[in-house]
């Protein structure tokens, strides 16, 4: 094993561009379990802890240009206001030792249906920002990313620099469930993002199907039931009928299977569980929100 | 490899690491810092915890190369590590233990050495006074996670502490004297101000 | 009702400051919060190899070839052992049985049996050597319930077993069944107006220790070796080592490194014959380190176990009758499994009183990963059932839980099924009064200002809900736990205490095999030797095996035995030093001779008050120094065909109320506080007591809500070894535990005392799973529950 320590960036894609297969380490979190319990022997560590960039965000006008690294505490504490799906969702990696070295982009090069950030990510909307020595940056949509049980859409030679995450436009929600109060792996979540500008609602869904994926029918459903009943104008409250049957498509969104933390059966059970309390909150949220600035107006 | 890290304010240096080696392994088999514990080594149990530039972390979960150039704090070194924050100075160099010193652990059996005489971090003299030890393999993790809590925020509430250690498993005591402990560690700590 | 037993009358070294009853602080503690205390893991030697164990793949298997070759040559390695290797005869181990393989011989009978062992200049040569072992298995088929182990066509576990339980086992891959039968059921059963049956799974826990299976085996000039080692009970893994090695006792040195818990898991070897092996092999020291994941195959687990439970009451709540069949999965290998069927069959009706029993528990051999000994064993699974039964039975009449239990709880002088009398305090009515009279934590306590707190709700952290169907429930057990070695067994203990002068003072040291694990023995040892001897100079000497056997620091008997050895030694102690004191000064004052004399603080004084000279002037230019077992009382066999027999030194007793939130959507669970009360007979170390109590409540909250090794049954392979799929309770998943603590003194035990150290391990379960019944109105019938047996998508 060879352990490759880049002082910049420009390094560490020459580094990856030279040797495909080394495994990027950051946070540490799942690459280290892997060395310690023999499960991976890379015939090359790449350390990326040494660029400092890669902890550093922008607040632009659309998105916040995330860096890879940027430790999922320091998401909680600083972009509550910008990120409010993914700071949810980053309260609840791990422990807080974990959470003050890991980020997005560990979860993301993983690429396993559990990782906690994907619902948020896939929910606000997002776009991977790869590079490579050779071909330069590339942003692929957070949809196209995963493609398989922990395989993404990153090419060998490349790297992941930032990932840009729409600004919240309207409330975001977040919710795993764990079989315990702290520190557990998902054995279900969920995310949801009310988007009023585009009068449309976004989902993610984690660990409760080979890949995180976002619950397409559901949202198609609630986006045409929203637009007929005149909720984003009305800020009624969301029908129980209207919940339930998001609720429904969300768990028909799943394929989950069996396993040690859980049964395929309570997955689909308790993402329509999320998915109804979630866009409660939100709508709650949102309603309060329209009343809030009509009651200023 | 060569791995060049400064631990507990003093300058260490560690050679023929086998690259796949955590921060603890080198710590506790190269270092003769065996503070830091190895309960789980797959971050699930916080009994690794230093603070890496100031950062409570797992040592586990941190490849040794990724240390080099940087700055530990461990249990052993919690005592001055807190004395000094006390004293408001020596943010490195010459503080804590010596290589020599630390070179020279060896086993110590069960005595009944009191350590008297022994200077405790304030967190320290608590866990021991609320009777939060026990079989003790958890504590040298939970002392780091509890101290940089209390720095962080002195006065914290029983939700508080218990968020702050939830990435730090006791099997023995139940927590209750774990909570004890940091609740009588920050009054001392406020009365103190 | 007793509220108040005899008091504990404690007359020597009352005066004498840091003595029995005050919460003194830990020999240990400083060395533990500055990580100087040296654990197993901690050993380091100049020099030293590191050993790696090579593991079956497989549950159950033929081995065909084991190829070593390429892992011998490889750069680094010095030594490769299989079977083949062994030095002696004696290549089987075992704490009653010895049917365990040191290494696999022929065959693997679980998932990670051990099959070779390599030791090489570091850890990670150690592992891609053993990599390359290659071994060749036949696999056969598994055996993984009683159904399948007690088929008529089984495959046998075990082929040509000799122990002294194969005579009287209806099957081989029984290991041990016994029966306890008493009055008459059949006729019993017609009193009863109401019966209720029940079928009860309880799965398998793991000790979960923190402190992973390490050691360090240094060899000796004399060809013996020296192993430091974190056990239970060194003089037992002594008996079971030197045969292997081919070694006398007294040329393997046995010295206790800091234990990082045990709670049973440590009875059983692990690590420590494959060391000295490597460690005599390759004349270096072998340092032997399993990780978590080596750590779940390492150690035997909680036995998961069906119980099958029927009772009868009178219509005005007098329980009539009880029949049980406890089936306790032992797995491949004996271990503790005969006293575990001990324990479930003789505690099996709980602390109440039913004439009427007929009792059977067996423990079965199979393919499962070997379980044994786990704080409260037999006990534990027991009270989950018999618990679950009284409620149903409670509800069935109409009958407050509560009141029903106490009108049938058992009391001093109680006939237990065995045909023992309970013969000191049993209050368990007064217990169960006590836990239900605590105030009730406050509703809601996660409503805040700000909205919903999510840290005090159901999901945590995980923002599952912010207060949406969310249900509180309440929950009460109570549960009886042997204390002490039990069935015959010669439970003694060994204490060596020295008093000496020390730059002018009187110093004691005390001397005993107990392993400290972090109970808090060390600190009990010195308060009993300040108490006894008058003095506040106490040393205690590390554990070794240059002092006779302590027994283990096991089944709640440390405090009571190796603590009743220690007190015993010490007055024996001071009857040598009032000897010297009467020789050298005797004829200067008359009390030397007439009066009854006490050593308190630091001094010679007579019961009246008056002091007759310095404990340093006696003792000057004298040493006393004497090492003396001690015993509890004797207890007998149980009849192998009725279970009667006095089989039990004594019972220790805890109670545990619940306050649980379900969200009975999802299915989770918070508990909310768990308080509980138990009788202790007397607190030699108040702090530590209420320590040992949340310690063990909490171990049964963990087997309540998410603690199980999970064993694919068709492979019979473990499922989740790491700490990432088996859970224990995190701070924020453990509540507030208030203790209630009672002192009714036990006239047959030392001071009077009770052990603690596993009854809060027991009613917790049960508490805890009432409560989540009367939060959801579901049945639950088994433990852990977990979210999809509450939403019904299991």
């Amino acid at each position: 094993m060879d352990f490759l320590r880049p002082a910049s960036w420009e390094e560490a894609l020459a580094a990856k561009a030279e040797h495909p297969t080394a495994v990027p380490i950051a946070g540490g979190t799942d690459v280290m379990v892997e060395i310690n319990f023999d499960h991976r022997r890379p015939e090359y560590l790449l350390d990326l802890n040494r660029i400092g960039d890669l902890t550093e965000w922008e607040v632009g006008e659309e998105s916040v240009r995330l860096g890879a690294s940027v430790p999922y505490t320091r998401i909680m504490e600083n972009l509550r206001a910008e990120l409010p799906g993914l700071a949810l969702a980053s309260h609840t990696v791990a422990s807080p030792q974990i959470r003050n070295r890991g980020g997005v982009g560990g979860n993301l090069g993983t690429a396993s249906p559990a990782g906690d950030a994907h619902p948020a990510l896939l929910a606000a909307g997002a776009e991977v920002e790869a590079e490579s020595a050779a071909r330069g940056t590339r942003l692929i949509p957070i949809d196209d990313f995963y493609t398989g049980v922990k395989r993404n859409a990153l090419q060998p030679d490349e790297l992941i620099r930032a990932v840009h995450v729409k600004k919240a436009d309207g409330p975001q929600q977040y919710s795993k469930v764990g079989t315990r109060n702290a520190m557990v792996i998902a054995v279900c979540a969920f995310g949801l993002a009310l988007h009023p500008e585009t009068r449309t609602v976004r989902t993610g869904i984690g660990s409760a199907a080979p890949t995180p994926v976002r619950a397409k029918a559901a949202e198609e459903f609630l986006n045409a039931a929203l637009e007929e009943g005149g909720f984003w104008d009305n800020g009624k409250i969301i029908t129980p009928s209207v919940a339930k049957q998001f609720a429904e498509l969300c768990s028909g969104g799943c394929n989950p299977i069996d396993d040690v933390r859980g049964t395929a059966s309570y997955r689909r059970h308790a993402v329509g569980v999320m998915a109804r309390r979630t866009l409660t909150w939100t709508w709650e949220s949102y309603r309060g929100a329209r009343r809030a600035s009509e009651g200023a107006a | 490899m060569r791995v060049n890290f400064t631990v507990n304010g003093r300058p260490q240096e560690a050679d023929d690491v086998w690259e796949g080696e955590s921060l603890l392994y080198v710590l506790r088999e190269r270092l003769g810092l065996p503070g830091s514990k190895n309960a789980c080594e797959q971050g699930e149990c916080g009994s690794c915890t230093v603070r890496l530039d100031g950062v409570p972390v797992c040592s586990c979960l941190v490849a040794a190369g990724q240390a080099e150039g940087r700055d530990v704090v461990t249990v052993e070194g919690l005592a001055d590590f807190a004395k000094q924050r006390a004293e408001g100075g020596c943010a490195s160099g010459a503080c804590g233990t010596t290589l020599q010193d630390a070179q020279q652990w060896k086993a110590k059996g069960t005595d009944s050495q009191t350590g008297e005489g022994t200077e405790l971090s304030p967190i320290q003299q608590a866990f021991i006074d609320a009777g939060a030890v026990q079989c003790g393999f958890c504590t040298p993790g939970l002392l780091v996670a509890s101290d940089e809590l209390l720095e962080r925020n002195p006065n914290p509430s029983d939700a508080d502490i218990r968020e702050a250690l939830s990435g730090n498993l006791c099997r023995c005591t139940g927590y209750e004297k774990i909570m004890d402990a940091v609740r009588l560690a920050a009054a001392r700590q406020s009365e103190e101000v | 009702m007793p509220t108040n037993g005899a008091p504990t009358k404690i007359t020597q070294g009352s005066q004498t400051k840091g003595g029995i009853g005050e919460s003194t602080l830990r020999p240990d503690g400083t060395l533990k919060v500055t990580g100087e205390f040296a654990y197993s893991s901690d050993m380091w030697h100049e020099d030293m190899l590191w050993g790696q164990i090579l593991r079956s793949t497989v549950a159950h298997a033929e081995i065909v070839s084991i190829d070593i070759s390429e892992a011998l040559a490889m750069a680094g390695v010095y030594a490769v052992l299989t079977y083949d290797d062994l030095p002696t005869e004696v290549k089987n181990y075992g704490l009653e049985i010895q049917d365990t393989p040191v290494l696999a011989h022929g065959k693997v009978r679980h998932h990670g049996e051990p099959v070779a062992l390599v030791a090489a200049d570091h850890p990670e040569t150690a592992r891609r050597a053993a990599a390359k072992i290659k071994v060749d298995y036949r696999e056969l088929p598994v055996i993984t319930d009683e159904a399948s182990a007690t088929a008529p066509d089984a495959i046998l576990v075990h082929e040509n077993r000799d122990d002294h339980h194969a005579g009287h086992v209806p099957h081989p891959n029984i290991v041990h069944r016994q029966p306890i039968i008493r009055g008459n059921v059949e006729e019993a059963r017609k009193r009863a107006d109401v019966i209720v049956e029940g079928e009860y799974t309880f799965g398998m826990q793991d000790q979960a220790f923190l402190g992973p299976e390490s050691g360090l085996a240094v060899p000796e000039e004399d060809g013996g070796v020296h192993l430091y080692v974190a056990t239970q009970w060194l003089h037992s893994d002594l008996k079971q080592i030197a045969p292997v090695l081919g070694l006398p006792e007294e040329k393997v040195r046995m010295t206790l490194s800091g234990v990082g818990g045990a709670f049973g898991g440590r009875e059983d070897l692990s690590m420590q014959i494959h060391a000295c092996l490597l460690a005599l092999r390759t004349g270096k020291p072998v340092k032997i380190v399993y990780n978590r994941f080596e750590s779940f195959f390492g150690h035997v687990h909680r036995h998961p176990a069906k119980l099958y439970y029927e009772h009868g009451a009178t219509k005005d709540g007098k329980l009539t009758h009880m029949k049980c069949k406890i089936v306790l999965d032992g797995g491949a290998y004996a271990s503790a499994s005969p006293a575990v069927v001990g324990n479930a069959s003789s505690l099996s009706v709980g602390p109440y009183v039913v004439d009427d029993v007929d009792i059977e528990a067996i423990a079965l051999y199979s393919n499962n990963p070997p379980c044994g000994a786990m704080r409260g064993f037999g006990a534990v699974q027991a009270c989950f059932a018999y618990e679950a039964q009284m409620d149903k039975l409670a509800k069935k009449l109409g009958m407050d839980p509560v009141e029903f239990r106490q009108l049938n709880a058992m009391e001093q002088g109680t006939i237990m099924p065995t045909g023992q009398p309970v013969d000191s305090p049993a209050p368990v009515a007064e217990l169960l009064r006590r836990v239900k009279a605590m105030p009730m934590p406050p509703e809601r306590q996660w409503e805040s200002s700000e909205g919903a707190d999510v840290r005090q709700l159901p999901g945590g952290l995980s923002n599952t809900t912010h207060g949406e169907n969310v249900v509180r429930g309440v929950g009460i057990a109570v549960g009886i736990k042997n204390v002490g070695f039990s069935e015959g067994f010669d439970d003694y203990s060994t204490a060596k205490v020295r008093m000496e002068v020390i730059g002018g003072e009187p110093v004691v040291t005390v001397h005993t095999a107990m392993a400290e694990v972090g109970q808090g023995g060390v600190t009990v040892h010195a308060q009993i030797a300040r108490t006894e001897l008058g003095v506040t100079q106490v040393t205690i000497h590390p554990a070794d095996t240059q002092v006779g056997s302590a027994g283990s620091t096991s089944a709640s008997r440390q405090t009571y035995v190796t603590g009743g050895a220690v007190k015993n030694t010490c007055e024996l102690v001071r009857e040598k030093v009032l000897e010297i004191g009467r020789r050298k000064f005797g004829s200067y004052h008359p009390a030397w001779a007439t009066a009854e004399l006490l050593l308190e603080g630091g001094k010679v004084v007579t019961d009246g008050g008056e002091v007759l000279g310095d404990l340093a002037d006696v003792l000057e230019g004298e040493v006393v120094e004497i090492e003396e077992e001690w015993r509890h009382r004797p207890t007998e066999a149980f009849d192998l065909r009725t279970g009667q027999g006095n089989g039990h030194v004594q019972y220790s007793f805890a109670a545990h109320r619940a306050v649980v939130e379900v969200d009975t959507e999802l299915g989770l669970v918070k508990v909310i506080e768990l308080a509980c009360a138990q009788d202790v007979g007397k607190a030699l170390n108040p702090l530590s007591v209420v320590g040992q109590i949340q310690g063990g409540t909490t171990q049964g909250l963990g087997v309540a809500v998410m603690e199980e090794i999970i064993v694919d049954p068709k492979t019979a392979k473990v499922r989740n070894p790491s700490f990432t799929d088996y859970l224990i309770p995190t701070i924020l998943d453990t509540p507030t535990i208030p203790v209630d603590v009672l002192e009714l003194a036990d006239d047959h035990a030392p001071y009077g005392l009770r052990g603690i150290g596993e009854a809060p391990t027991l009613s917790s379960t049960p508490a805890v799973l009432a409560a989540i019944r009367n939060a959801t109105g579901l049945e639950l019938n088994r433990t852990p529950v977990r979210p999809e047996h509450l939403t019904g998508t299991a």
